[in-house]
């Protein structure tokens, strides 16, 4: 492959490390790597780049700095949620300090405020004395704008008030729109990263694969991912990639509808459980050690939760109450009904199912009302129903509505969906 | 790094190409003055006179310079320190005080800011004082002289000035006001800000106390000025090492001086923002494709630079996203089509999404509830969603109200330029009834 990034400031060899790290971004590296200009020029400009998730920003900035070593200081805005945390974080890691049992995971000093912090910036400045651009990367600046208000204005205007070489570099999924303060503020660089177009998702994924696979086998893989509209986003291609044990793909290669036919129960399954995260990753890689089929427990609440069996009736009689209009209960539950009219007001707002405004809430009374009509047998109205009830509300399956404090006609809403119910009837 | 082995002027191509990158990076980026800025003679007089007043003949005095982002305040500021400072007897004599409102939040910091600055930490030690006023007399105190005659002029400079009209009381301001009002010690105090209302904000004390004194700064020049600038700007100056790099450089700037593709391009800029930042900006990023082999700023290098300015950040996300996200955004489309704008919720968007699958659709696959809420979520972190109200525990998260952020020419702009978009989808977002 020919060489695509060159840069007269940095050695070819740095440069080829960095092209084998990041593939299919050799413009946007190129482009970077023009605007910072060569090794030791002072130069600084703030770079915003905005992009999705998955389209290698944190990975980009690792790589230059790492690669060609340029002082840096990387740091996630959302694990550094207070400005102590931030501050603290960037000077640890330019004076290459790291909290370890030896200093009592303290940090270099302690520092509270921006303006602490440009001093203490401008003491190590000094007593670095670097010749080069040092580059701050805020990884999910958008937790910026909920932190101090000044962190943001601060930041980017961080050049002009430690007055040295220091480039700040914003990465960040939301538009630079929306970062805007009221008074305006100094306007970055934004470079926008495209996301990745399908033949080169094939190229990134045909590098992951199982080392036995041929180059073919491979992007035969891909495509059939990437058509079958499995490729709901970059991370599910990732997934699909774990997804499919080894031993499914056999040898007889060429027979695509073979291949798919294989591939397709395991995706599915793959999509309902490692896509939602239900399970983690390792666990599905361990199950897939094991050949044949396994159940797997996912995290959400269909599979987990037993309920005792008037708890079920109970929690099916609050569905009812909630998403079916008191009118219409003499109707359902009643053996004989007479004839409702419906009234102008029904008819206008016919359309509108309660199933899409959500549940409405009920008195207690009528839940015991629809429960005693659902029951078959007789049931007393012992103490345990109610106390079933209670519980129903701990488990966060029935949500209060209400003061806490009203003993006397509690209202209740129902917090399941109907899948959940379909899921505890059978 | 470039390979040294020069001879006196004799400087190769590359280093030439190198040198004069620094030299122009350094006057974009460090805006380093270069120069008086332009087009602002009569407010730079104005300033210079009123702190020589205070600097030279010892009169106190409250000046505030006010003018939008970029405008130059800084730099026009900067310029006339540099020219007063020129004066030997100011240079031994003035003390300078840069308070920054985004540095100092508080007043007690902006008083051990000013503490430092003035290098009285030491004759400070740790002394208690009752008020800041006290606080701050003490400290002009101590910058008497040795025989008591007079007492060292002092320029407080409070950059971002709106944002100390938000402390507590306005203390700072008040006392600083103040001091320049009484005959104690000769001060100057100059306020940098972008607010126009920037005297509203003021307490009435602290009001009465300013002398009302305000250098405005509106960036008045026109299109033609704006060329002449641009023309400036890239110029490499005089006394350029290489003599015939630099000519040849200038006679390059000055042939796209005159082109008419670059006009365009400058006039569309000029068009949105009159600023110096933004075409600094766009310079920077002109110059930063200039190599060894491509040793000049050509047409083409602008047109480039100045769609990369300009491009929809937003419909770069709506590019990148998933099939699935993009029928959901179609489906809330049509729900505000159908009813006028009004929130709506993740069941009422799922059920358009089940009539179009279930009808129209061959390509989509049925994807699971959980999936199509993952996807929802999604655009939600995108910030292409907003809730109508705060989270809360109160209603489950599908019944939660969610207005969308995207216009309908948007969406439609965004499936034309989508890659490899179904059909089906396509018609579905331009038929009228979903």
């Amino acid at each position: 492959m020919p060489a695509l990034i060159q840069h007269p400031g940095y050695s070819e060899s740095e440069l080829r490390r960095v092209e084998e790290k990041l593939v299919c971004r050799e413009s946007q590296v190129s482009m970077l790597l023009s605007i910072f200009g060569e090794y030791c020029v002072f130069l600084s400009v703030l770079v915003l780049l905005c992009g999705h998730a998955a389209t290698s920003l944190v990975c980009i900035s690792l790589s230059l700095s790492l690669s060609l070593q340029l002082p840096h200081a990387l740091l996630n805005c959302v694990e550094c949620f207070t400005s102590r945390l931030l501050f603290e974080h960037i000077l640890n890691q330019l004076c290459a300090h790291s909290p370890s049992p030896d200093n009592e995971f303290s940090s270099h000093t302690r520092c509270d405020s921006f303006n602490d912090f440009i001093r203490l910036y401008r003491q190590l400045a000094d007593l670095q004395q670097q010749k080069s651009t040092t580059y701050i990367v805020l990884d999910r600046a958008e937790a910026l704008r909920d932190m101090d208000a000044n962190l943001l204005s601060g930041f980017l205007r961080l050049q002009e008030l430690v007055g040295g070489n220091v480039t700040v570099i914003f990465l960040s999924e939301i538009v630079w729109e929306k970062f805007r303060p009221n008074t305006g503020c100094f306007e970055p660089l934004i470079i926008c990263f495209p996301d990745y177009s399908k033949a080169e998702l094939q190229q990134i994924l045909s590098l992951d694969h199982h080392p036995e696979y041929s180059a073919d086998l491979r992007h035969l893989l891909s495509e059939l991912y990437s058509s079958a509209g499995y490729n709901v986003s970059l991370d599910s291609s990732a997934v699909c990639n774990v997804s499919v044990p080894p031993w499914c793909v056999s040898a007889k290669e060429s027979d695509t509808h073979r291949l798919w036919r294989n591939i397709e129960p395991h995706l599915k399954k793959a999509m309902q459980t490692v896509y939602l995260r239900e399970i983690s990753s390792s666990q599905w890689e361990e199950m897939q050690q094991k050949e044949g089929e396994l159940h797997l427990k996912g995290l959400s609440a269909h599979a987990h939760v037993e309920l005792p069996y008037y708890s079920k009736f109970l929690l099916i009689a609050a569905y009812l109450a909630s998403f079916n209009p008191a009118r219409a209960d003499k109707r359902f539950f009643l053996k004989h009904h007479g004839k409702i009219k419906k009234t102008n007001f029904l008819k206008k707002h016919e359309k509108t199912s309660n199933h899409l405004l959500g549940p409405k809430p009920f008195p207690l009374d009528r839940l015991l009302a629809i429960f005693y009509s659902i029951v078959d047998s007789r049931v007393a109205p012992t103490a345990n129903i109610f106390s079933q009830i209670s519980s129903l509300v701990v488990l966060q399956l029935l949500a209060l509505v209400g003061h806490d404090d009203q003993l006397n006609s509690p209202k209740y809403k129902c917090a399941v969906s109907f899948d959940f119910i379909r899921a505890i009837a059978r | 790094m470039s390979k040294r082995k020069s001879k006196e002027n004799c400087l190769t191509h590359g280093e030439c190409i190198s040198q004069a990158q620094r030299m122009l990076r350094e006057r974009f980026c460090h805006q380093k003055i270069p120069g008086k800025p332009f087009g602002v003679e009569s407010q730079h007089k104005h300033l210079l006179e009123l702190l020589k007043r205070t600097a030279v003949h010892g009169e106190s005095n409250s000046v505030l310079i006010v003018g939008p982002r970029g405008a130059g305040k800084t730099m026009l500021l900067n310029c006339v320190l540099n020219e007063l400072l020129e004066v030997k007897h100011v240079q031994e004599n003035v003390l300078q005080v840069q308070l920054n409102g985004l540095l100092q939040t508080d007043d007690r910091i902006a008083l051990k800011e000013i503490t430092r600055q003035l290098h009285l930490e030491n004759v400070v030690g740790d002394k208690v004082f009752g008020s800041f006023a006290e606080n701050l007399a003490f400290l002009l105190e101590a910058l008497k002289k040795g025989d008591r005659s007079s007492s060292r002029p002092v320029l407080f400079i409070l950059d971002e000035f709106d944002l100390f009209a938000h402390h507590k009381n306005q203390t700072l301001l008040y006392n600083l006001f103040d001091v320049s009002q009484s005959a104690q010690t000769p001060v100057a105090v100059i306020g940098l800000t972008c607010r126009l209302d920037v005297l509203e904000l003021l307490e009435k004390r602290v009001k009465s106390r300013f002398s009302h004194r305000q250098i405005h700064l509106l960036s008045s020049f026109r299109f033609k000025q704006y060329l002449e600038i641009f023309k400036m700007q890239l110029s490499l100056p005089e006394d350029f090492t290489d003599r015939r790099f630099a000519e040849e450089w200038n006679q390059n700037i000055k042939s796209l001086y005159e082109d008419r593709s670059v006009e365009d391009v400058l006039q569309k800029h000029f068009c949105s923002s009159k600023d110096f930042r933004s075409l600094h900006m766009l310079l920077m990023l002109a110059l930063s494709r200039v190599t060894v082999s491509h040793p000049a700023i050509k047409p083409t290098d602008l047109l480039e630079v100045s769609r990369l300015c300009t491009m929809d950040s937003k419909a770069n996300i709506l590019h990148g996203l998933s099939v699935l996200e993009l029928c959901l955004i179609i489906a809330m489309k049509h729900l505000n089509d159908i009813y006028d704008g009004e929130p709506f919720n993740f069941q009422m968007v799922h059920n358009e999404f089940q009539k179009f699958i279930q009808r129209k659709s061959h390509s989509v696959h049925n994807f699971e509830k959980p999936v199509v809420i993952k996807a929802f979520e999604h655009l939600h972190q995108l910030e292409l969603i907003k809730p109508m109200e705060g989270p809360s525990v109160r209603t489950q998260k599908e019944y939660q109200l969610v207005k969308l952020l995207l216009d309908n020419s948007q969406i439609m702009d965004a499936l034309q330029k989508y890659p490899q978009c179904p059909t089906d989808v396509k018609q579905w977002a331009a038929s009228a009834f979903g």
